[in-house]
């Protein structure tokens, strides 16, 4: 069942691959124009570096969050799965998973390159991308609870990163600090558990929440 | 059996309707009327289990569906205003994903046949958007060839068919009333379906 709500969530994303470039470039756009917009100045940038990949990479999986429920929404079939027989939360689990591989996994493989234009060392460039790696899951969960609360309302998208952006500090906060820590040759363990724990919580809490918040939602 | 005690809907502070009381047994078929905005849509989002009454309750076998839970929504198939056809899928996808949000999954061959009896042959591997509304709504009523659940709500199933649809329509339902099914359905076109009791609820 589970697999059947993540196949067709990847076959509709395929049919629409506008929806996830989007996501895409955008991140690749913002975080390429820091590095025009401050100059070729190695030590700032190598700084900056963490702090502006995690901070793109939070508005980019603010971008597709709208349209997490929103389609099934309009066009009904968000009401055969708050009908269906199999429980919720595990059919909106699977919706938050299919949303990570088409929205985050995609950050993730591109975070190294980008990385580059920043003049990260390459043991950086990991640390980078295994934060991203277990962090990027995170966005996905809560940001689904947001998008359930904010389902059908007028300038939801707004109020949706209103309500998610504050969620996402803490991940914020110990992904790039993750990388700072390893660029200034500390210890990044702390930084990689506490957000490993960041996702457990969030990962057995989540999909209860945004489950009750569809049906309050649909209501 | 389907019970409503005294069920009670508002908008706003404006009542709806209040008082509505019934009860289905297998066989039976419950036709519900009233015109546009009288709340019969909301009436059958509340015994499906979408909307709570404001008051009273809607039990089937005796107990609150909202405590059965996903026990209940296993033996009802609900088909709304919204067909849930997705645009983007071919009509078998279609088909396969919403039969198997239902429980019941089966492959393409099966798919086939089902759409078959629709009357969409050779529309199988379009994408539902070249569809009319008419054939959307066949996609989508395909699923009650599929399920296998004790009561149907429908909500104005007949929109946008053709007349040969219509009586199709009117041969599947009878068909499942025959075998013991519930079935509740608003509609504003005259249907004659036969049953051994057919309730009418008037909302106005």
């Amino acid at each position: 069942m589970l697999i059947w709500i993540i196949r067709r969530d990847l076959l509709l994303a395929m049919r629409r691959q506008a929806d996830v470039l989007t996501t895409l470039f955008f991140f690749i756009i913002v975080v390429s124009l820091f590095p025009l917009g401050v100059g070729p100045e190695m030590n700032i940038l190598r700084i900056m570096a963490p702090g502006i990949v995690w901070v793109a990479a939070l508005l980019a999986s603010m971008l597709s969050l709208g349209r997490m429920f929103s389609n099934d929404y309009l066009d009904g079939t968000l009401e055969q799965i708050l009908l269906s027989p199999t429980s919720l939360p595990l059919l909106v689990l699977g919706k938050m998973f299919s949303h990570w591989l088409v929205t985050g996994v995609p950050l993730v493989l591109m975070a190294p390159v980008l990385g580059i234009q920043y003049d990260l060392p390459f043991s950086a460039l990991i640390v980078l991308t295994l934060s991203l790696l277990l962090g990027t899951p995170i966005l996905s969960l809560i940001g689904a609870i947001g998008a359930a609360l904010t389902l059908g309302l007028r300038g939801g998208g707004v109020l949706v990163s209103l309500l998610v952006l504050p969620l996402y500090i803490p991940v914020l906060i110990f992904g790039a600090g993750a990388v700072e820590a390893s660029t200034a040759g500390l210890g990044f363990d702390a930084h990689f558990s506490l957000l490993g724990a960041f996702l457990l919580v969030s990962l057995v809490c989540a999909p209860w929440a945004t489950a009750a918040s569809l049906r309050i939602s649909i209501e | 059996m389907l019970q409503g005690n005294n069920l009670e809907c508002m908008r706003g502070d404006r009542v709806l309707f209040s008082g509505i009381n019934f009860s289905i047994k297998p066989g039976e078929l419950m036709q519900v009327r009233g015109p546009n905005g009288s709340g019969k849509t909301s009436l059958l989002r509340m015994l499906c289990g979408l909307a709570v009454p404001n008051s009273g309750e809607v039990s089937w076998n005796g107990s609150d569906i909202r405590s059965l839970g996903e026990d209940y929504y296993s033996v009802i198939t609900y088909l709304g205003h919204l067909s849930g056809v997705k645009d983007d899928l071919t009509t078998i996808e279609n088909l396969c994903i919403t039969s198997a949000l239902a429980g019941v999954e089966i492959d393409k061959k099966t798919a086939c046949e089902i759409l078959q009896k629709m009357g969409l042959e050779k529309r199988e591997a379009l994408l539902a958007k070249v569809l009319s509304q008419g054939q959307k709504r066949r996609v989508a009523l395909a699923r009650l060839l599929l399920v296998q659940t004790k009561l149907w709500i429908l909500d104005e199933p007949l929109t946008a068919l053709d007349v040969s649809a219509i009586e199709l329509i009117k041969n599947i339902i009878e068909r499942y009333l025959a075998q013991g099914g519930m079935v509740i359905l608003t509609t504003h076109q005259e249907i004659n379906i036969t049953a051994t009791v057919t309730h009418q609820l008037y909302l106005s």
